[in-house]
């Protein structure tokens, strides 16, 4: 009120007014945006902290529970301690030499930057996500010396939003462990079925690769029978979200083909073989 | 004055309940009963929601131009929802994520808008603080109602916790899958309002218009 007094002649003057006076009404409109907007913002940069860290740890959490990993006895944390995270060159389909750190690595960060990713050409970019960054994370999970399996970061956009995930591969680099996705904004109850567990248990199993080394892995519509050819490389499309299911066969034909993991897998594989 | 603060918090559990009576907020009464727990979050967003703007808008309301008082009330809403939206992904997330778009919804939820234009831009700030409360906690009464037996019967479960043993894990009983998914909550919700209006008739409505046996005398 001491504030006010000083300016009495003009806030006071403005507040005596009639309401309806035009002057009046652009003052009220914009002491009200001010006032709601530092509110919001106090509050959303306040709470970021928070919320970044509750992400991080949603991430690790998801990438346990693509794994199978997430009804061990322990915390998020050092359950996440067992894997080995690494960075991918994904055009070399090699682990990069650099000295970034693989654990804080942002990979959304970097396709956002121009140094750190490339722009895809319209045709190649099935999974709609405009540009790649040229490392992405690879997570893991190994005993001995054996890869145990391998955790790969997707993304690709389905009907309305992007959608991020998680692929979890075995040891042959062929076999699905797991799909699991972590942010996405489809409708709920239709696209959004993608965090059905029993929709997600279909992946456990099925195969990526044929024996051309091709990525076969599909949603198909209606339900895959149990004698249906190629039953391993299909899964049951979502009813009432086609669009969400082809974004996600086709963030999966991306990732794992010749633009994305594809040249990693490949070496892995025939290191597999020797 | 005491006994219409009074009244404010009590009438809309039963006797003015906006969903029941008055039928508003049925969208996320649909889309956030499938279990007990996200129910909650949303109830209690709601009625935080609820009861500041009613607050906060009646505090200026000797000051609101009347051709732009619905955007200033939406504003007001609109930034409580924001602040409780970011309140919960920091601390609650696991909920949060849940609701997903629910929470942000809350600003188009008919009871908020109808409460800040119908009572808090004619009554004092305290009045219009408890009328918020009193009508969240009337929607929250209803939401905990449906999510109780949409949860109980669709998934065997409480707050999460299996209380009947369902038959894929060995129980006795078969989960009626209907009652997961939106349309469930229309029955339950129907059948809430025949009770309520079985029990209070004066809330029957009167038919808006009867149809009259006509005695036709000309040939057309």
């Amino acid at each position: 009120m001491a504030d006010s007094s000083k300016k009495k002649g003009l806030l006071g003057g403005l507040l005596a007014l009639p309401n309806d006076d035009p002057k009046k009404t652009l003052f009220i409109a914009v002491m009200l945006c001010l006032v709601c907007s530092i509110l919001v913002s106090t509050a959303a940069v306040s709470l970021k902290p928070i919320q970044t860290s509750n992400k991080k740890t949603d991430i690790k959490r998801n990438i346990l529970a693509v794994t199978g990993q997430s009804n061990k006895a322990g915390s998020v944390d050092e359950l996440f301690e067992q894997f080995d995270v690494r960075l991918v060159d994904l055009s070399q389909g090699s682990y990069a030499n650099t000295d970034i750190d693989p654990v804080s690595y942002d990979q959304r960060k970097a396709s956002a930057d121009p140094q750190m990713s490339v722009n895809i050409k319209d045709k190649q970019d099935i999974a709609g996500i405009g540009s790649r960054a040229k490392m992405a994370p690879v997570y893991l999970l190994t005993e001995g010396d054996t890869i145990k399996q391998v955790v790969l970061p997707v993304h690709g956009y389905g009907l309305w939003s992007t959608l991020y995930g998680f692929l979890s591969l075995e040891g042959d680099f062929n076999t699905i462990k797991g799909l699991r996705f972590y942010e996405h904004a489809e409708t709920p109850g239709l696209g959004g079925e993608v965090d059905n567990p029993k929709w997600r248990a279909q992946w456990e199993g099925k195969k990526v690769f044929d024996e051309n080394g091709d990525v076969e892995i599909r949603v198909i519509r209606g339900h895959v029978g149990k004698d249906s050819p190629e039953a391993e490389y299909k899964v049951d499309g979502l009813s009432g979200a086609t669009l969400t299911s082809n974004g996600v066969t086709n963030l999966l034909q991306y990732w794992l083909g010749e633009q994305g993991f594809g040249p990693y897998l490949k070496n892995m594989r025939s290191e597999l073989g020797k | 004055m005491a006994s219409e603060a009074k009244s404010n918090v009590i009438d809309p559990l039963v006797d003015n309940n906006p969903i029941t009576l008055q039928v508003l907020g049925i969208c996320s009464a649909l889309a956030v009963t499938t279990n007990m727990m996200s129910s909650l979050i949303m109830c209690i967003a709601l009625t935080t929601v609820c009861a500041f703007s009613g607050m906060f808008i009646s505090a200026i309301r000797k000051h609101i131009p009347s051709n732009i008082r619905i955007i200033v009330q939406m504003t007001i809403i609109a930034s409580l929802v924001i602040i409780v939206d970011q309140v919960l992904k920091a601390y609650a997330y696991e909920a949060s994520k849940q609701l997903s778009v629910f929470v942000g919804l809350i600003i188009t939820n008919c009871i908020v808008l109808g409460r800040a234009e119908a009572y808090a831009m004619k009554n004092p700030p305290m009045l219009s603080f408890l009328d918020g409360i009193g009508n969240g906690l009337g929607y929250s009464l209803i939401l905990m109602g449906v999510a109780f037996f949409r949860e109980l019967l669709g998934a065997g479960k409480l707050f999460g916790h299996q209380v009947i043993p369902v038959a894929n894990e060995g129980g006795w009983y078969v989960p009626n899958g209907l009652m997961l998914l939106p349309p469930s909550a229309f029955f339950v919700i129907g059948l809430m309002i025949w009770a309520i209006r079985t029990w209070k008739k004066e809330q029957v409505e009167k038919p808006d218009y009867q149809i009259h046996q006509v005695h036709r005398t000309e040939v057309l």
